[in-house]
């Protein structure tokens, strides 16, 4: 038998590991889109865990919406990476400065 | 036995993920995120959610990683200077990601949260977790599966949109114009008197 806890603490080490992939690799969109993908899945292995250990399905639906809009995000983020590179030559986020912020 | 079985991939997906996040070619990066996924399903399935872990590998290493892969081989990215920071934000990275896992693990593992040794039932063989997830999700979460129905719309008209080129101005042929001309419009009789001169007469 597999506790809960177990669930919860691979969620909460898989979404510390996207968060350090955010501070190390953050000169690079595509990486910083991965890390975001690695995030969402720690949450949705802590939402799989508690609809099992509740016996309550309504967290396996949850999944399934951030699963939809996690997918739509990944291609809005991929089109504007195609934009960015047509447009500068790089995709370096450093190099985004034309607004001076 | 189950318990083994979870460990070994659990194991696997955080080998997994820490490579993600340390691989120097992001191609390398994205093919470890595949690995991430597959375990994750794995586990999804353990967790008696059989849809989801097939439609997280349907929809995750099927479409949104061959995306990735896609568009990383498409675009010719020079790797090093996107990895200049690294060993300056390894040290602060690393002590924000300890951070916050003992903090979670603190409240995870904490007597009061009332956490700790609950076990996952294991999935009975009676009821059918697509049946279940399928009858809740077309009568009580019918508005959200429209709205993320509406959702996909949107990124699809979206992305298209971003990406679309206009169209290359040049030269090309107007076929309609030309099949809707008339003789009288291209053809034109000249009459003209013949040139008098010795050598035809």
């Amino acid at each position: 038998m597999i506790e809960l806890s177990d669930y919860l603490i691979l969620g909460a080490l898989l979404f510390s590991l996207g968060v350090a992939g955010i501070f190390l690799n953050r000169k690079n969109v595509i990486l910083l889109l991965m890390c975001i993908e690695l995030i969402l899945l720690a949450v949705n292995i802590n939402f799989i865990g508690f609809s099992a250990y509740l016996e309550d399905i309504a967290g396996q639906l949850f999944v399934f919406f951030i699963l939809t809009v996690a997918a739509a995000e990944a291609a809005i983020g991929l089109a504007i990476v195609v934009v960015l590179f047509r447009a500068r030559g790089d995709i370096n986020v450093a190099s985004l400065d034309a607004m001076r912020g | 036995m189950e318990q083994v079985i979870f460990y070994i991939f659990a194991a696997v997906l955080l080998f997994a993920g820490a490579m993600v996040i340390t691989v120097r070619n992001p191609v390398h990066a994205a093919l470890f995120l595949v690995l991430a996924f597959f375990n994750a399903a794995i586990l999804w399935v353990l967790a008696g959610a059989e849809f989801l872990g097939i439609a997280l590998v349907v929809i995750y290493v099927g479409a949104v990683m061959v995306l990735f892969l896609f568009v990383l081989m498409m675009l010719d990215i020079n790797v090093a200077p996107l990895r200049e920071g690294f060993a300056r934000y390894l040290p602060v990275g690393a002590l924000v990601a300890a951070l916050m896992a003992a903090q979670l693990g603190g409240v995870i593992l904490a007597e009061q949260a009332g956490l700790t040794g609950g076990m996952i039932p294991a999935p009975s063989g009676e009821t059918n977790n697509i049946q279940v997830l399928g009858a809740l999700l077309y009568t009580a979460y019918v508005y959200p599966f429209e709205i993320a129905g509406a959702i996909l719309l949107v990124a699809i008209v979206a992305a298209i949109a971003l990406t679309l080129r206009p169209v290359q101005r040049g030269r090309y042929q107007r076929i309609g114009e030309q099949l809707a001309t008339s003789k009288r419009e291209r053809l034109r009789i000249v009459k003209m008197k013949p040139r008098g001169g010795g050598a035809e007469q």
